[in-house]
């Protein structure tokens, strides 16, 4: 456990059995804040044993290498306890970021929140 | 004497940057996060595009990482040293740490399949994306890199 407050960085609405996360931050850079994130989210998946996650990146204009390598640590969880994880709402230049590094392929990623929620 | 952005780029190296500045830092990541919002200050007052900047801050991002996490092992006595100037056409930077260094071409291809969830090469993947030129120093503890500007700053490509 961190020493520091843990203040919530992820909002989590529940659409049917889909498990809706937003983004509390606009930037996902900080080491910390990145570790911080990556613990909720797998949380969620670990502790409360939710299975199909959508993730809704509409309020991130940016985000660092490390924090792809929590996204994949999660889908990798989900995969294993046979969950799913769909991303949603990429700004245009992250999703370029996605693409550079080729997890535009690796990941299910939906343009609107509405069409992700019909990829479960 | 260590070699400047220009002498590897052959830049030309006569004109005079708009800004320069050289800070040492120690292995903190709140002191890297202050010096990109200052060189992110004057890139905006320079009215430099919003994917320019976008570019710098990301590779300065994971250059600053690997200097502080991989570097310098996250030891706060090491110090991160980085100058950089700001022309009319491009952005510079060096950025070297005090760590032993290593061998940029050892890095394991990030997006081959079986490496997919590695945690490596990412970064410099990105780095290598978004700017004009990175180059390593021989010890490979220190980059330099470059971003000339787009011309066109109205459109957004």
């Amino acid at each position: 456990m961190s020493s520091q407050p843990r203040r919530r960085r992820l909002e989590v609405e529940q659409i049917g059995d889909v498990t809706v996360v937003n983004f509390v931050d606009r930037k996902i850079l900080d080491e910390q804040n990145i570790q911080i994130i990556g613990d909720q989210l797998f949380s969620l998946v670990d502790n409360d044993g939710l299975r199909k996650l959508l993730l809704n990146f509409g309020n991130v204009e940016y985000l660092s290498s490390a924090a792809l390598g929590k996204l994949i640590t999660l889908n990798k969880k989900l995969q294993a306890v046979g969950g799913r994880l769909v991303l949603c709402n990429i700004d245009p230049q992250i999703y370029e970021v996605f693409e550079i590094t080729r997890l535009d392929k690796f990941f299910n990623i939906q343009k609107e929140e509405q069409a992700a929620l019909q990829a479960f | 004497m260590p070699l400047t952005v220009a002498d590897t780029m052959n830049y030309p190296r006569d004109v005079q940057p708009a800004v320069a500045a050289n800070v040492t830092i120690s292995s903190d990541p709140a002191e890297a996060r202050r010096i990109q919002e200052e060189i992110e200050r004057h890139l905006q007052a320079r009215h430099v595009s919003e994917h320019d900047i976008f570019s710098i801050k990301l590779a300065l991002e994971e250059a600053l990482v690997n200097a502080i996490k991989h570097g310098n092992q996250m030891d706060r006595t090491k110090k991160v040293y980085i100058s950089y100037q700001i022309f009319a056409d491009r952005f510079d930077v060096q950025i070297t740490d005090d760590g032993s260094g290593f061998d940029p071409n050892e890095v394991p291809d990030p997006t081959a399949f079986e490496n997919l969830e590695r945690p490596c090469g990412r970064g410099l993947m990105l780095m290598r994306h978004y700017m004009t030129e990175v180059v390593f120093n021989q010890r490979g503890n220190g980059v330099l890199m470059s971003k000339v500007f787009r011309r066109n700053d109205n459109g957004k490509k």
